[in-house]
């Protein structure tokens, strides 16, 4: 007995000396390279009938997510040409080598069929090609007219899969619209997929319309409007087309903005040369001061938990960007280089802060932490302003004006996004003119 | 009753014993000379710049290590780990300058130069050689120009503390694993995200397996951020695989443990 005992002891002993001989290493770094994905066709049941295999879902809904993904600068999509399994196969078990020799790490295939009359049933699985097993499979049920929202979808499943970080594919763009000469500029408020697809016009043209912005919870729309030539804050409903008049302010109101709860919506008031920061609830109507003071206070916008506002004030004498708590007290200067700065937005993630800077005749995007730290300018140009952010905070959106030639030739103004990065810069292509863009939050919610 | 009694003295004792030899703060204090040994290996463990060309930071306070120890060499960051097995550092440099005096070794310093004046080969700074010599600083022996080979490494087993890999071995494993992670940038920096995993190589750096250390943790409902990180961490050693190992010393890196932490890069 005694023996067994210290038997096991000796044994604990040596097993704890062994696993302290561990040789430990640390991997402090890595690198941000695209994530080389393979998106094969989906497989396509036999069963479903000829009118929606015409719509070649099978080709389209992988095409689409592999064009969601690369512009996300994170995934690398492999040519579809390389590979080696057919659909089918591929996604009831892959041949993790052939996949692998391609140099793939991870791999999507799907497979769409009927689910009822004219409903179909789109599954994708996402498998991890080197440690060769399954990550996620997920089925979705629509319409087939609704494919592209659904390859949106599946796009945001596989982004947060992979980065951990929810996606921002199942989103839309509002913006305003901008057409006709220069001195008769017609601007329309317009909607589109977060991909430059499916563009709408909500309104005609004939008054004046700027700085459309989502609330984060629902589908409402606050803007500026020139209506009858007074430009006034209005709350527009997109799923019933209803416009409204916010608040009953004797004068110009500008530059709203909803709070993240989406239950107010905070502006600009002017009156007298001087603008002060307003919040109107919007159920109630109550109407609040947030800031007092004889500058020009504007551009708020609430941090994510709602309990500060950065906005700018050229308090200093110069434009800056300053945060203060949701009632107006504790107010804080946040930026201190050189320029002037403006159109703080803070970031859903809620650790930055972006804006734009001028400096020197040049306009930047840029971000900063909270307490103005850690400044980072992402892009520069002739004239960008308005960043807005993806949902998940890692993309911002903002519209950019090319200089005209002498002759007026030329010139004109397109939304681009940027990542954090800083490198990820793309156009996100319009019929019009754009500027203005605002991001809505996911469509199918958090 | 009795016997009952004698065996909780028994296993009680037994604990005494495991602790006071595995522990290592307790180690540090009884055997001085283990100090001075872990404290050397440990300058390539913590820096990853191998060989500074001049000491900058406190050149003043450490003019005595640095005539002594080594010319070249980046002075060791003392900053706490928290790491299981590390025996922590003595809290100021003054101590190591004492110990250093106390116990000045002729051949530990040559040693320690032929690590700087060689910086290219590989097999430069072992601390197999080191511990050996610590054991013979034991027993009183001090045979100088005798260098242990094979019988260090296998002696080396027994010794707990010193199975390290040399600075230009960690880092060349670093620099193959640096470049086959890729890091899922969704994860927050803020978070203590580390991922241990340990691999078993074959001689020729074939990969035998790999595990993760906190498997349960896989698995746990609200643990998706390491879930996601300790998979990219497994897909980054098998795109490794085989992995460049140094010509020798199997024993010491036929297992290894590495520790996956993107908080630095994360921050950007």
């Amino acid at each position: 007995m005694k023996y067994k005992i210290f038997t096991i002891f000796a044994l604990f002993f040596i097993l704890t000396v062994k696993s302290f001989a561990l040789v430990s290493v640390d991997i402090t770094r890595g690198n941000l390279d695209p994530l080389p994905t393979a998106i094969s066709d989906f497989y396509l049941d036999s069963k479903l009938n000829d009118n929606i295999k015409k719509l070649q879902l099978e080709s389209k809904i992988p095409e689409l997510i592999k064009n969601n993904l690369s512009r996300s600068g994170l995934f690398f999509a492999l040519e579809k040409k390389s590979f080696i399994q057919k659909p089918e196969l591929a996604h009831n078990k892959p041949r993790f080598e052939d996949w692998a020799f391609i140099k793939a790490q991870v791999l999507v295939t799907g497979k769409i069929s009927l689910e009822k009359e004219n409903r179909l049933r789109v599954e994708f699985k996402l498998w991890d090609v080197v440690s060769a097993n399954e990550l996620s499979a997920l089925a979705f049920y629509t319409a087939p007219d609704n494919w592209r929202r659904v390859s949106h979808m599946i796009s945001d499943k596989i982004y947060e899969r992979l980065t951990g970080e929810k996606g921002y594919f199942d989103t839309r763009i509002i913006y305003v619209a901008e057409s006709g000469p220069k001195v008769d500029r017609k601007k329309r408020l317009a909607i589109m997929d977060q991909d430059g697809f499916g563009v709408k016009y909500l309104t005609l043209g004939n008054e004046l319309v700027l700085t459309p912005r989502f609330n984060p919870t629902s589908q409402h729309v606050t803007y500026m409007s020139y209506f009858k030539n007074l430009p006034r804050v209005y709350l527009l409903n997109l799923e019933t087309g209803i416009q409204d008049l916010v608040g009953d302010f004797p004068g110009m109101t500008f530059a709203p903005r909803f709070s993240p709860d989406g239950k107010k919506i905070i502006m600009s008031f002017a009156q007298e040369g001087n603008s002060d920061i307003y919040t109107m609830d919007i159920k109630t109507r109550i109407v609040e001061k947030i800031t007092d003071h004889p500058s020009i206070d504007t551009s708020p916008s609430y941090s994510p938990d709602g309990s500060y506002i950065a906005f700018n004030s050229d308090r200093s004498g110069f434009q800056q960007i300053y945060t203060m708590k949701s009632d107006g007290s504790n107010v804080k200067r946040i930026s201190f280089g050189e320029g002037l700065y403006g159109t703080p937005v803070w970031s859903p993630r809620g650790d930055l802060i972006a804006f734009t800077k001028l400096y020197r005749n040049k306009f930047y995007i840029g971000v900063m932490r909270s307490d103005g730290s850690g400044e980072r300018l992402l892009t520069e140009n002739y004239y960008q302003e308005a960043p807005s952010w993806a949902p998940n905070g890692r993309v911002l959106i903002f519209y950019r004006e090319t200089a005209s030639d002498s002759g007026g030739r030329g010139g004109g103004a397109k939304l681009w996004s940027i990542d954090l990065t800083g490198y990820n810069e793309r156009l996100i292509p319009t019929p019009t003119d754009a500027s203005d863009p605002s991001w809505s939050g996911l469509l199918s919610g958090k | 009753m009795q016997k009952s009694l004698k065996i909780s003295f028994i296993a009680h004792f037994i604990i005494l014993i495991i602790s006071s030899v595995t522990l290592p703060f307790l180690m540090g204090r009884v055997q001085a000379p283990l100090v001075i040994s872990v404290d050397l290996v440990q300058i390539g463990d913590r820096t990853n710049i191998p060989y500074a060309p001049k000491v900058s930071d406190g050149e003043k306070t450490d003019k005595k290590i640095k005539d002594r120890v080594v010319t070249g060499q980046a002075p060791p960051k003392i900053v706490p780990k928290e790491k299981p097995d590390a025996v922590p550092l003595p809290e100021n440099i003054k101590k190591i300058k004492e110990l250093l005096e106390k116990r000045q070794n002729p051949v530990k310093v040559e040693e320690l130069k032929k690590q700087t004046s060689e910086f290219e080969k590989k097999e430069i700074f072992d601390p197999n050689k080191i511990s050996a010599l610590i054991d013979k600083s034991k027993k009183d022996n001090a045979e100088a120009n005798n260098k242990p080979s094979l019988e260090a490494t296998q002696s080396q087993q027994k010794n707990i503390v010193t199975s390290k890999l040399t600075i230009t071995q960690e880092d060349a494993i670093k620099a193959q694993i640096f470049k086959c992670w890729n890091i899922p940038i969704g994860l927050p920096y803020n978070e203590n995200l580390t991922v241990r995993i340990k691999i078993k190589l074959n001689p020729d750096g074939s990969l035998v397996s790999s595990e993760i250390l906190d498997q349960a943790r896989m698995s746990m409902t609200g643990q998706t951020y390491y879930k996601i990180l300790a998979e990219s961490a497994l897909r980054a050693v098998k795109l490794c695989n085989p992995l460049k190992v140094p010509s020798s010393g199997y024993e010491k890196w036929k297992e290894m443990q590495l520790n996956f932490d993107a908080k630095e890069m994360l921050k950007g």
